[in-house]
């Protein structure tokens, strides 16, 4: 029944966006933020649309993919939209009813707003479609390396995300196999009120939380005995290198970016 | 009160494209008291079969009667089949959780809506049937007992619930010679008190040839073979075909027999094939 489960939402793939240095793409994918946030009207949303449908021609997605990703937001999208198309202000008066009252100006916040939702939403999952956990964490921990002289722990970060990730389905496989175990025993984790199961929860969570801990031991273990000790002086398997799509890539987003900025200039 | 297996077909995930069948057409009648040794390569589903047995996995095809009780019938009250057939999981060490002994071993009684003073018997008599003295362990956590020791705890926590069908997942998985041999003799005394049908799922010929009274041999989610280990263990060439083989005593007997030496052929533990050995070579001396 927990099996059913999927986590995370890469899918794999040799394209060129694929095979963009995650570093790019976790910059990238900031830049796109600021381009959503730089554009002045509704109408200007083709700008950041042509690109996320050129990112995703070449990364061989289909838009289905990334709808899909907004999925879990539908509720958050059509709160944002009817709050702002009830409580805006604005001149031009369409509707009046109550303290509610529909205005012209209301109605293009209200597009504006959950367009930003959408597009974000769209546009950051390609980074998640199209780039592996791992490959994900090793560019985080390059790209927070220069914190360090904060002394900000951005290895052992990393190192942290690609064990939770790595541990995950197990744990998952765990909790189905005691539950199974608990409900050989007459336990009942489906019925009774919100307090009941709770309580019916005991059973499942002590012995998850123990055998969570054994594993965490042994695997420490496991890690010091390959002579694990942290980030200091540890090389790397995959080496990452900027490639010329990494800068063609770098070139295609500013220019989307400066387009944007002006043509918000240019309406105003 | 006989167990009928009928037909019995199970799919994981049926109509997606995972969709994979883990038990096909299988047929089993088992009477009462007997200890049935269930044998099988690791994914040959037997651990699919014995959680059908104990309502835990839904029959997508076929019938299962446990006492009368048809499990594959819409409604059956799942508390109901599970005092009738207690589940041991593999390594069911990992299920504990409470904060004693006595504790977790009344977990299962007390979903069964039983009266305080008969949980207390109950953990009582659990705890003696599988060894643990409740004087010296009842109040101890279950966490600071050896890994032999929580095994047992886990045991006595679905004996507990009396159950008359006790079905064991590798009991002896993981365990040292010294606590997989005091496992199968706490086995054989259990069965041997009466009254229990024991279902003891494994892939050792050693634990399970000299324990079970007929052997279920499975293989890529079918039942391939039944019988009395002495019949099951004539099979050598099918045994080993499916990737189980036979205890070391018949394979050293099979292979004798190979070389021309004119031994039973029906042999399978070791005292038997000492005893034929020395006959045989009384014969040749005289």
């Amino acid at each position: 029944m927990l099996k059913d489960i999927t986590l995370g939402q890469y899918m794999p793939g040799n394209t060129l966006v694929h095979r963009l240095d995650p570093r790019t793409k976790i910059i990238l994918t900031i830049l796109y933020i600021a381009i959503i946030f730089c554009v002045a009207s509704p109408l200007w949303y083709v700008i950041p649309l042509a690109y996320i449908l050129l990112a995703t021609h070449l990364s061989g997605l289909k838009p289905k993919n990334l709808l899909k990703s907004i999925k879990p937001l539908r509720f958050l999208l059509i709160l944002t939209f009817v709050l702002n198309l009830f409580f805006s202000t604005g001149e031009t008066v369409w509707l009046h009813w109550g303290i509610l009252k529909i205005t012209k100006e209301g109605l293009v916040t209200a597009i504006h707003f959950a367009m930003r939702l959408v597009f974000l939403v769209a546009g950051t999952s390609i980074l998640t479609l199209t780039t592996s956990p791992v490959a994900l964490s090793d560019g985080i921990e390059i790209l927070l390396r220069p914190l360090k002289v904060i002394h900000f722990p951005a290895h052992e970060l990393a190192m942290m995300m690609t064990i939770a990730l790595r541990f995950i389905p197990t744990l998952i496989e765990e909790a189905d196999k005691i539950m199974k175990a608990q409900m050989a025993r007459g336990a009942d984790f489906e019925s009774g009120n919100l307090l009941k199961r709770a309580k019916a929860m005991i059973p499942l969570l002590v012995p998850l939380f123990v055998s969570a801990f054994r594993r965490a031991g042994d695997l420490a273990m496991a890690m010091e005995a390959r002579c694990y000790h942290g980030g200091e002086g540890r090389t790397r398997l995959r080496v990452l290198k900027y490639t010329k799509n990494d800068l063609w890539a770098a070139l295609i987003t500013v220019a989307t970016l400066i387009v944007t900025i002006l043509a918000g200039k240019w309406i105003a | 009160m006989p167990i009928q297996i009928e037909h019995l077909t199970h799919t994981y995930m049926p109509g997606s494209p995972f969709a994979a069948v883990a038990l096909h057409d299988v047929n089993l009648t088992i009477e009462d008291g007997e200890l049935i040794g269930l044998l099988g390569h690791t994914g040959s589903g037997k651990t699919t079969l014995v959680q059908h047995l104990n309502g835990l996995v839904k029959a997508t095809e076929g019938r299962i009667v446990v006492d009368g009780l048809d499990l594959t019938e819409k409604g059956v009250s799942l508390l109901e089949v599970r005092r009738k057939v207690g589940l041991v999981f593999q390594y069911p060490e990992y299920q504990l959780f409470e904060e004693t002994v006595a504790k977790d071993i009344a977990f299962g009684p007390k979903n069964l809506g039983l009266a305080p003073d008969e949980i207390d018997r109950r953990v009582r008599h659990a705890m003696q049937q599988v060894g643990l003295d409740y004087d010296t362990i009842a109040d101890v956590s279950p966490f600071d007992l050896s890994g032999g020791q929580m095994r047992r705890v886990a045991i006595a926590g679905v004996l507990a619930m009396q159950p008359k069908v006790l079905i064991l997942d590798e009991p002896t998985a993981g365990l040292d010679p010294a606590g997989r041999r005091s496992i199968l003799n706490m086995i054989r005394d259990l069965h041997a008190a009466g009254g229990l049908t024991v279902i003891m799922v494994s892939h050792s010929m050693d634990d399970i040839s000299t324990l079970a009274t007929r052997l279920v041999v499975m293989s890529k989610g079918e039942l391939v073979l039944t019988g009395t280990p002495r019949e099951v263990f004539m099979q050598q060439e099918l045994m080993q075909s499916i990737g189980l083989g036979i205890p070391q005593a018949a394979q050293l007997a099979h292979a004798l027999r190979a070389e021309g030496y004119d031994l039973p052929e029906d042999l399978y533990t070791l005292d038997e094939v000492r005893a034929a050995i020395l006959a045989l070579a009384d014969k040749e001396v005289r």
